[in-house]
C-alpha cells in the first residue's frame, strides 16, 4: 500500500482503525434492541419497568465511566471528583422537570378561582409547593431560568462546563499533579455536596429534589414508556459518547494525552501546552459526566448532595479500575458489571449462604467482598478485565 | 452480642425471610400475603432502621403464629435500600411490581419517603411509614404512624413554657427537612405565643457533627439577658452523641438550660454514659419506660428474640400499632385490595404500649397520647408528663400557608384541600 | 407567681414555729384535700398546694416535700393513699407517710408513681430554701445557694442578707454576699442602692451579672406623635434606616394613626364581591391575569367610592415622617438605666475579649485533634508518597478497640490506660500488614496505591458494621476528665479537650524525638529525601517503609481512641476525618511534622473563624473551609512549609 493511500485510511476509516468501535456499537444496539422487545411498553413484558429503569441508569453509568476512563486512564489525572459534575447535570434538568411539573399542578389548581391567576401569584404558588417541604416559600434566583427547558438544556452543559473550567485552570496553572490533584477534586466535591446540603442553597437542602421520574406534559403516558424512551436516550448518549471518546483518543490528539500521562514533563519539553491538553480533557469529560447526570437522574426520581459525596467518585474510579483502564470499553465493563452487581447482592437477589453456625448475609459482606476485590485487583490485574479481554484476543489473533 | 451473631440466631427463628427470585418461585407452592419490609439495612441510616426490620419481623412472625391474616401465612421481603435515597424509589417500584407485596412498611429519613411517593402514588401501593415526621404532605397512600408536629414539638413546646417557664428558645437541628421544617413551625408558634424573635436562637449543623463546644458556649451565653434558656433539639442520630458530651462537660445541667430532643430515644441512649445527662428530656409517644402489661410482653418478645441488652423505642411501637391495624384492616375488608384496606383503615382502634387507644383518623394520621420523659441514669426514661390522645395533623395550624389546608382521605377524598376556596390543591403529594 | 410564694413562706414561717403543737396533725387528709395537685403537678398548681400543706400545720411538710421533689412518693390505685416508696420498678416497699413504718409491697404497676417535672421540682425547692440556708450542714446550703443562683425574687433577698451574717464558710460567704449583690440590682429599694451594686460588678464577665442588668435594659417598640418627656426613652428610630418601612407603617395601623393598607388579599377579596357577569363594571374579569391590571381595577372601584381607597406611597411617606419611633426602656429611673448602660458597656469589652480567648481555645483544640488525626498519613505520605485511603479505618480502629478494653476492664482510667497502648499496638498490627501485603507491591504507582486502599478502607468499614453493629458504641473517659476547666463563664474547656491537646503535644515531641534524635529518625529521613541513595548507604528502605508506615498508623489508633472520647464510636468515625486529614497534610506540606502541626493549626483555627462569622450554619463553615484551601493551594502548592531543594524531590 502506497503512503498515501495509508494516510487517506488513516482519515478516513476511523472505524477500520478502531474495530472495537463498531462492535460496541453493534453491542449496544442489540442489547437495546433486546430490552425494548422485551419490555412491558413495546414487547413481551418479560422485564420488569424497575429493571429497564436499572438498565437505563447503567447506561448512564457507562457514560460517566467513559469520562472517567477519558480523563484518568489516557490522560492520567486521578479526578476523585467528576460525580460532582454528574450531579450538576442532574441538579440542572431537575429544576426544570420539578417546576414545569409544579407549575402543573398549581395552574389546575388556581383555574378554580373567580380571578385568573397573575404571574406573581403562579410563582408564589409554585415556590410555596416545592419549598414549602423544606420549610422555605420563596424561589431563590437560581431558578430564574428553571420555566426555561432550552436554558435548563444548556445548563446541564455549561454549569459542570465551566466549573471544571475554573478548577481545572486554577489546578493544572500551579502545576498540582498526582496524589495531591486527586485529593483536591476531591475537596471539590466534598464542598459542592457540603453546600447543596445547606438548606439555605437554594435547592432543597438535604432533601434535594425529588419526583423527577413525573415528566411534566407527559403525566398520562406510564411509566413503563417513558422508561423505555430513556433507555433509548441513554443508550444514544452513551453511543454517541463513546464514538466521540474514541474519536479523541485515536488521532494525534490521543498520542499527546497518552503522551503527558506517561511522562509530562517530557510532553512539556516537547513543545506541546500540556496544560491546556488537560484543561480541555477535563472540562470535555465534566461535561460528558453533566450529560449523564442529566439522563440519569429523571430515570432515578430523586437527586440529593449525597449523590455527589466523594465516595461515588471513589467508586467511579473503582469501576474503571477494575474495568480496565485506558480502554473505552474496559470502563463500560467495569461500570456495568461492578454497578448490576452491587445492585444485585445489595438488593437481596442473591441467596445468602447458610454455614451452619451462621449465615453469610450478602448485604453485610458484598461490600467487604467488593473492598478486597478491588485490592485483589489493582495487586494483580493492573489492567483489570479489559486487560483480560485483549490477552484474550491477542491470543487469538496468533 | 454482635450483629453478625444475632443475625444469625435471627435467621434461625424466622422462617421465610430471604427474597429472591428464587422465593418468588417458592411461593406458588403455598400462597402467602407479602409484605415489604423498606428499610436501609446498610449505609448511615442502617443505624436506626435495622431495628425497624428486626420489628416488623418480629411482629410478622408473631402474626404468623397466630394463624397468620385471611387464613394465610404472612411473608416478609426485606430489600435494602442501602441508605440511598434514589434507591428507595427503585426498590419499592420492585416490591410492587416485581415482588407483588400487598403492604410497605419502610422509610425512615424525609427524604426517602420523598423518594418513594411518586412510586407507590403511581402504582397504588400502600405504605406504613413509622417515623415522627415534619408533616406538610398527605399522601393517599400513606398511613403516618409516626408523630406530626403537633404530637410531639408543638406539645413539648408547651410543655416548657408552662412547666419550665422557659423564656428563650435555641432550636439546634441537623440541617435536613424536619429540623427545618418542624423550627420553621416552632418559630411561628413561638412568635404567636409571644416570644420575641430575638429570643430565638436557631443553629444547623451536618449530620454527624462532632465538634461542638463552639454551639454549647453560645448556647450557655444566651443566658446573659437573665431569660431562662431552653433548648429544642432536633438534632439527628449519632451527632447527639458528641451533644451530650459536650454539654455535660460544659456542667449544663438540666435545671439551668434543658434540652428537649425530638431525636433521641433509647436507642440512641444507648450509646453514651447517660450520669451526666439525668433531667434533660425527650419527647415521644412512646417510651419503653412506660409501665404496662402490653408494653412488658412487648419488650420481653423484643429482649428474647434480640438480646437483654436490646431496647425499644418510639418508631418500633409506631410499626406495632401501624401492622396490627393493617392486620385489622385486611380481616375487616377480607382481602388485601389497597383501596379495601385503605378504606378499612380509617376508625381503626388499637391499644398503645402506653395506655389507651390510637385510632386512624381519616388523614392518615393517628391520635395519640404525647410523653415528656427526663432521661435517667439507666439510659432509660421517666414518664413525667403524659397528655390525652392528640389528633395528628397532616397540615400545621401555625403557617399561614398550611393552616387552611386539610387532608380528609375518606370523604373529602383529597389530602391538600384549601377549605378557604373549598378546592382540592392536588390529589398527588407534593414530593 | 412572685407574690404567691412571698405569703406562702411568710406563713411558713409561722408554721414551723408552732409545729410543736401540731404534732398530732396527720399530713395525710391533707394530701388527700389536694390530691389532683399534688399526684400530677404543675409549676402553676404546685404552689398552691405546697402552701396548702404548710398551712395545715400537719407534721413532716418539709420531708414530705423533700420526698416528693426526689420522685419517692407513690399512690395506689385503689383507694388513693399516698405512701414514701422508692423510686424503682417492679415490687415497691411502701412507707406510711405518717407513722414511717413499712406498709407491705406492692407491685408498682397497682401504683402510680407522684413524678414532679423540674419545674414543680424548682418550686418546691424554692420553698424549701428558706429552711437550707442557715442549715449547719454546708453541703445543704450550698444546694440552697444553687436554686437561688438559678431564679430568686426579691423575698428571698431578705433572709439571704440575715444568713451572710451567719455564713462561716468563706466560698458560701463570697457566693451569697454575690448573689446579695445582684438581687440588689434587680429589687433593691433605692436607686442609690442599685446604682452602687452595678459598680461593684463593672467589668465582670460571670453570666450571672449580665442576667440581672440586661433586665434593666430591655426596650419596648413605641410610636406617638411627639417624643413623650415622662418616658425613659433609649433611642428613636428612623423608619427605612433602624428599622423596616412596612414593620413601622404596620405600627402606625396598629395605634390607630393611619389607615390600615389595602393587601393584595383585601383588593382580591374585593375585587370579587364587586364582580357581577364576569365583568366588574366595564372591566372584564379573565383580563384581570396582571397585578397591574387588577390594581387598576381596584383603583376605579375606589374613585366610585366602592371600597376604601388605597394608601398612595406620597401619604404613607408623610405619616412615617410625622410620627416619633422610639424605644423605651422598661425601667422607668433614668439613673438606674444609665449605670446600667455604664456597667454592661464595661462588662461587655471583657466579654469580647473573653469570647476571642474562648475561639482560641476551641481552635487549638480542634487543631489538636487534626493533629492528631492527620500526623499518621503526613508521616507516611512524606516517607513514601503513599496516600493510605485507610487511614481513617485506623482511626476508627482504635476507637473500637477503647471501646472493646472498656468491656473486659470496667475501671475507666486503667481501661483508658490499656486502651491507648493496646489501639497503637492494634493499629501498628494492621499498618504493618497492610504495608506487606499490599503497598509495597505497588511502590512506585502512588494513584494505584490510593485505590487499592480505598477498598481496603471501604471493606473494613463494612466489617466493622459486620461486627460491632451500626449502633454507636460508647468509649467512656474516666470520671476525672469529666467537666471542664472554666476560668469565667465564657472562657472553658472541658478536661477531655484538654486531654487530646496533651496527647497531642506528647506524640509531637515524641515524633520530633524520634526523627531528630535516633537512628531510625535519621534513616527515616534519609529514605524520605532520597530513597535510592539512602539504600546505597545500607539503609533497607523496605524496613524503614514497614516501620513508617506502622508508626504512622499507629498513631491513627490513638487518634481513634481520643476521637471516641468526645464523639461517637461508629464505623464511620473515621471516614469523617479523612477529609479533613487530607486537607491539614495538603495545607501543612509534606514530609515534615512542622507543616502537619502548621496545617492542623490553619485549618483548626479557620474553621472556629468562620464559624464565628456565621454561627447559625456550621455546614457553611466547612464548605467555605475547603473553598479556601483550594484557594490556598493555587499560591502554595506544597503546602505552608515545603521541602526545599533537593529534599523536594518531585
Amino acid at each position: 500500500m502506497s503512503e498515501t493511500a495509508l494516510n487517506t485510511l488513516q482519515q478516513r476509516s476511523f472505524f477500520l482503525r478502531n474495530p472495537s468501535v463498531l462492535v460496541f456499537l453493534a453491542i449496544l444496539s442489540l442489547l437495546t434492541l433486546g430490552a425494548t422487545l422485551m419490555s412491558e411498553a413495546f414487547g413481551i413484558g418479560l422485564l420488569s419497568t424497575s429493571f429497564i429503569k436499572t438498565l437505563g441508569k447503567t447506561l448512564c453509568l457507562c457514560l460517566i465511566a467513559i469520562a472517567m476512563d477519558l480523563v484518568w486512564g489516557y490522560c492520567g489525572i486521578l479526578s476523585l471528583g467528576h460525580f460532582a459534575f454528574f450531579g450538576l447535570g442532574g441538579y440542572m434538568i431537575g429544576m426544570w422537570l420539578m417546576y414545569e411539573r409544579t407549575k402543573d399542578i398549581v395552574v389546575e389548581s388556581l383555574a378554580g378561582q373567580a380571578l385568573p391567576p397573575t404571574p406573581e401569584e403562579i410563582r408564589d404558588a409554585i415556590g410555596t409547593q416545592i419549598f414549602g417541604v423544606v420549610g422555605g416559600s420563596e424561589i431563590p434566583a437560581i431558578w430564574y431560568f428553571a420555566d426555561s427547558l432550552a436554558v435548563q438544556l444548556a445548563f446541564v452543559v455549561l454549569v459542570p462546563g465551566v466549573l471544571a473550567l475554573g478548577f481545572g485552570w486554577l489546578a493544572f496553572r500551579s502545576r498540582v499533579t498526582g496524589v495531591y490533584l486527586s485529593i483536591l477534586t476531591q475537596a471539590m466535591t466534598l464542598a459542592l455536596s457540603l453546600y447543596l446540603f445547606q438548606n439555605d442553597s437554594g435547592l432543597r437542602g438535604n432533601n434535594g429534589l425529588s419526583g423527577l421520574q413525573n415528566i411534566p406534559g407527559l403525566t398520562l403516558v406510564p411509566q413503563a414508556v417513558i422508561s423505555v424512551w430513556f433507555l433509548w436516550a441513554s443508550a444514544l448518549a452513551l453511543g454517541l459518547g463513546y464514538l466521540l471518546a474514541a474519536w479523541v483518543v485515536s488521532g494525534k490528539f490521543g498520542n499527546v494525552i497518552r503522551g503527558i500521562r506517561d511522562d509530562e514533563p517530557r510532553v512539556r519539553f516537547l513543545g506541546y501546552p500540556v496544560e491546556t491538553y488537560k484543561l480541555f480533557i477535563f472540562t470535555l469529560t465534566a461535561v460528558i459526566a453533566g450529560i449523564a447526570g442529566a439522563l440519569y437522574y429523571p430515570q432515578a426520581g430523586i437527586i440529593n448532595p449525597a449523590e455527589l459525596a466523594p465516595i461515588a467518585s471513589i467508586f467511579l474510579a473503582v469501576w474503571v479500575a477494575i474495568g480496565g483502564r485506558g480502554r473505552l470499553y474496559g470502563a463500560v465493563i467495569g461500570a456495568a458489571l461492578v454497578s448490576l452487581l452491587s445492585s444485585a447482592f445489595t438488593g437481596g437477589q442473591v441467596p445468602d449462604i447458610p454455614l451452619g453456625f451462621a449465615t453469610i448475609q450478602w448485604v453485610d459482606w458484598w461490600t467487604v467482598l467488593l473492598g478486597f476485590g478491588f485490592v485483589l485487583v489493582t495487586l494483580f490485574a493492573p489492567q483489570g478485565i479489559g486487560g483480560l479481554v485483549d490477552q484474550l484476543v491477542r491470543k487469538g489473533d496468533r | 452480642m454482635t450483629s453478625f451473631t444475632r443475625r444469625a440466631a435471627l435467621c434461625g427463628a424466622t422462617a421465610l425471610v430471604s427474597v429472591s427470585l428464587f422465593g418468588k418461585l417458592a411461593v406458588a407452592q403455598e400462597e402467602t400475603i407479602k409484605i415489604g419490609v423498606l428499610h436501609s439495612l446498610s449505609g448511615t441510616m442502617a443505624i436506626s432502621e435495622t431495628t425497624l426490620k428486626d420489628t416488623m419481623e418480629m411482629l410478622i412472625d408473631q402474626q404468623n403464629e397466630k394463624g397468620g391474616v385471611l387464613g394465610k401465612k404472612l411473608e416478609a421481603v426485606v430489600v435494602d435500600p442501602a441508605s440511598d435515597w434514589p434507591l428507595f424509589a427503585e426498590k419499592a417500584r420492585e416490591l410492587l411490581t416485581v415482588q407483588d407485596v400487598d403492604v410497605i412498611f419502610g422509610c425512615w429519613t424525609s427524604v426517602s419517603r420523598k423518594s418513594v411517593l411518586p412510586v407507590i402514588e403511581e402504582l397504588n401501593g400502600l405504605m406504613f411509614y413509622p417515623v415522627q415526621y415534619e408533616g406538610e404532605e398527605s399522601s393517599k397512600n400513606v398511613f403516618y404512624t409516626g408523630a406530626a408536629p403537633n404530637q410531639q414539638a408543638i406539645p413539648a413546646v408547651d410543655y416548657y413554657l408552662e412547666e419550665l417557664g422557659v423564656e428563650k428558645f435555641a432550636l439546634l437541628g441537623t440541617d435536613y427537612v424536619y429540623p427545618r421544617t418542624t423550627n420553621k413551625i416552632l418559630e411561628q408558634y413561638l412568635k404567636d405565643k409571644g416570644i420575641a424573635e430575638s429570643d430565638i436562637f436557631v443553629n444547623y449543623t451536618p449530620f454527624g457533627h462532632s465538634d461542638w463546644s463552639k454551639i454549647v458556649a453560645d448556647v450557655v451565653a444566651l443566658g446573659a439577658d437573665g431569660k431562662k434558656v431552653g433548648v429544642v433539639s432536633t438534632i439527628n442520630g449519632d451527632a447527639n452523641i458528641g451533644f451530650y458530651k459536650e454539654l455535660a462537660a460544659a456542667g449544663v445541667s438540666a435545671d439551668d438550660i434543658p434540652v428537649i430532643a425530638f431525636s433521641v430515644g433509647e436507642e440512641e441512649l444507648s450509646g453514651l454514659d447517660t450520669s451526666n445527662l439525668v433531667g434533660h428530656l425527650a419527647a415521644w409517644n412512646y417510651f419503653q419506660s412506660a409501665d404496662t402489661d402490653a408494653n412488658a410482653q412487648f419488650i420481653e418478645a423484643w429482649k428474647a428474640r434480640m438480646g437483654d441488652d436490646r431496647v425499644t423505642n418510639d418508631p418500633m411501637e409506631a410499626h406495632y400499632i401501624g401492622f396490627n391495624m393493617w392486620v385489622n384492616a385486611v380481616e375487616a375488608a377480607g382481602t388485601t385490595d389497597v383501596d379495601a384496606v385503605r378504606e378499612a383503615m380509617y376508625g381503626q382502634t388499637f391499644p398503645n404500649l402506653t395506655g389507651g387507644t390510637a385510632e386512624m383518623l381519616p388523614n392518615h394520621h393517628l391520635s395519640k397520647p404525647v410523653l415528656i420523659g427526663e432521661i435517667r441514669e439507666d439510659g432509660q426514661f421517666d414518664i413525667i408528663s403524659q397528655t390525652d390522645p392528640v389528633p395528628g395533623d397532616a397540615w400545621t395550624d401555625f403557617l399561614p400557608e398550611s393552616a387552611v389546608l386539610k387532608s380528609d382521605w375518606k370523604d373529602l377524598g383529597c389530602g391538600m384541600y384549601n377549605t378557604e376556596t373549598k378546592t382540592c390543591v392536588q390529589i398527588k403529594s407534593n414530593y | 407567681m412572685r407574690l404567691l410564694i412571698l405569703c406562702l413562706l411568710s406563713a411558713s414561717i409561722f408554721l414551723t414555729i408552732r409545729q410543736p403543737v401540731a404534732l398530732a396533725n396527720d399530713l395525710q387528709p391533707v394530701l388527700q384535700e389536694n390530691a389532683s395537685v399534688i399526684e400530677r403537678p404543675s409549676r402553676q398548681t404546685a404552689g398552691i398546694a405546697i402552701e396548702a400543706l404548710f398551712a395545715s400545720g400537719a407534721a413532716g411538710v418539709t420531708h414530705f416535700l423533700a420526698q416528693w421533689r426526689d420522685k419517692q412518693v407513690w399512690r395506689t390505685k385503689e383507694d388513693g393513699i399516698f405512701y414514701f416508696g422508692p423510686d424503682a420498678r417492679g415490687d415497691i416497699e411502701l412507707v406510711d407517710i405518717d407513722t414511717g413504718e413499712s406498709a407491705g409491697t406492692v407491685s408498682s404497676r397497682d401504683l402510680v408513681q407522684v413524678k414532679p417535672n423540674s419545674g414543680v421540682r424548682a418550686v418546691i425547692d424554692a420553698a424549701l430554701v428558706r429552711f437550707q440556708l442557715s442549715d449547719p450542714d454546708p453541703t445543704v446550703r450550698a444546694v440552697a445557694l444553687d436554686t437561688l443562683e438559678r431564679s430568686a425574687d426579691a423575698s428571698q433577698l431578705i433572709p439571704l442578707r440575715a444568713s451572710i451574717q451567719e455564713e462561716t464558710d468563706p466560698d458560701l460567704r463570697s457566693r451569697k454576699e454575690r448573689l446579695e449583690g445582684l438581687l440588689i440590682i434587680s429589687y433593691g429599694q433605692s436607686a442609690e442602692e442599685r446604682i452602687a451594686a452595678m459598680e461593684r460588678f463593672k467589668g465582670d464577665t460571670g453570666i450571672d451579672v449580665r442576667a440581672a442588668i440586661n433586665p434593666l435594659l430591655a426596650t419596648r417598640l413605641e410610636v406617638a406623635k411627639s417624643l413623650p418627656g415622662d418616658k425613659n426613652v433609649a433611642r428613636t428610630l428612623v423608619p427605612g434606616r433602624d428599622i423596616d418601612l412596612d414593620v413601622a407603617y404596620a405600627m402606625l395601623v396598629d395605634a390607630d394613626f393611619a389607615p390600615a393598607p389595602v393587601t393584595r388579599a383585601d383588593r382580591n377579596a374585593a375585587l370579587v364581591s364587586h364582580a357581577a357577569d364576569g365583568r366588574i363594571g366595564a372591566i372584564l374579569l379573565e383580563t384581570l391575569n396582571t397585578e397591574a391590571a387588577r390594581d387598576a381595577a381596584y383603583q376605579s372601584l375606589a374613585e366610585t367610592g366602592k371600597v376604601p381607597p388605597t394608601v398612595g406611597a406620597e401619604e404613607r411617606g408623610s405619616l412615617l415622617a410625622n410620627h416619633v419611633f422610639y424605644e423605651v426602656y422598661a425601667e422607668p429611673d433614668r439613673a438606674v438605666t444609665a449605670a446600667a448602660v455604664g456597667t454592661l458597656n464595661s462588662i461587655n469589652r471583657a466579654v469580647d475579649l473573653n469570647q476571642l480567648a474562648d475561639l482560641a481555645l476551641d481552635a487549638l483544640s480542634l487543631a489538636s485533634i487534626y493533629f492528631l488525626a492527620a500526623i499518621g498519613l503526613a508521616i507516611t505520605f512524606g516517607v513514601m508518597g503513599v496516600i493510605n485511603m485507610a487511614h481513617g479505618e485506623f482511626i476508627m480502629m482504635g476507637a473500637y478497640t477503647g471501646y472493646v478494653v472498656q468491656q473486659f476492664i470496667s475501671n475507666y482510667t486503667v481501661s483508658i490506660l490499656v486502651a491507648l497502648p493496646l489501639a497503637f499496638a492494634v493499629t501498628f498490627a494492621a499498618g504493618v500488614l497492610l504495608e506487606r501485603l499490599v503497598i509495597r507491591h505497588l511502590m512506585h504507582r502512588p494513584l494505584e496505591t490510593l485505590l487499592a486502599t480505598f477498598g481496603v478502607s471501604i471493606a473494613l468499614q463494612q466489617l466493622a458494621k459486620n461486627i460491632f453493629g451500626t449502633q454507636a458504641r460508647p468509649l467512656t473517659a474516666p470520671e476525672w476528665l469529666d467537666g471542664s476547666l472554666a476560668f469565667n463563664d465564657i472562657v472553658s474547656i472541658s478536661y477531655i479537650r484538654i486531654a487530646i491537646f496533651v496527647l497531642a503535644v506528647i506524640f509531637f515531641l515524641l515524633l520530633l524525638f524520634i526523627l531528630k534524635r535516633t537512628r531510625l529518625g535519621l534513616e527515616v529521613r534519609a529514605v524520605t529525601q532520597n530513597p535510592s541513595m539512602a539504600s546505597s548507604m545500607g539503609i533497607n528502605p523496605d524496613r524503614i517503609n514497614m516501620l513508617t508506615f506502622g508508626l504512622g498508623s499507629g498513631i491513627a489508633g490513638i487518634a481513634g481512641v481520643a476521637i471516641g472520647l468526645f464523639a461517637q464510636v461508629t464505623s464511620e468515625l473515621g471516614a469523617n476525618y479523612i477529609v479533613q486529614s487530607f486537607m491539614t497534610v495538603v495545607v501543612g506540606g509534606v514530609g515534615n511534622i512542622w507543616g502537619t502541626l502548621a496545617g492542623a493549626g490553619m485549618i483548626g483555627s479557620l474553621q472556629k473563624i468562620i464559624e464565628w462569622f456565621n454561627p447559625s450554619n456550621t455546614l457553611a463553615a466547612q464548605t467555605y473551609m475547603i473553598m479556601f484551601v483550594i484557594i490556598f493551594i493555587q499560591f502554595r502548592p506544597k503546602g505552608i512549609i515545603a521541602l526545599k531543594g533537593r529534599a523536594a524531590g518531585d
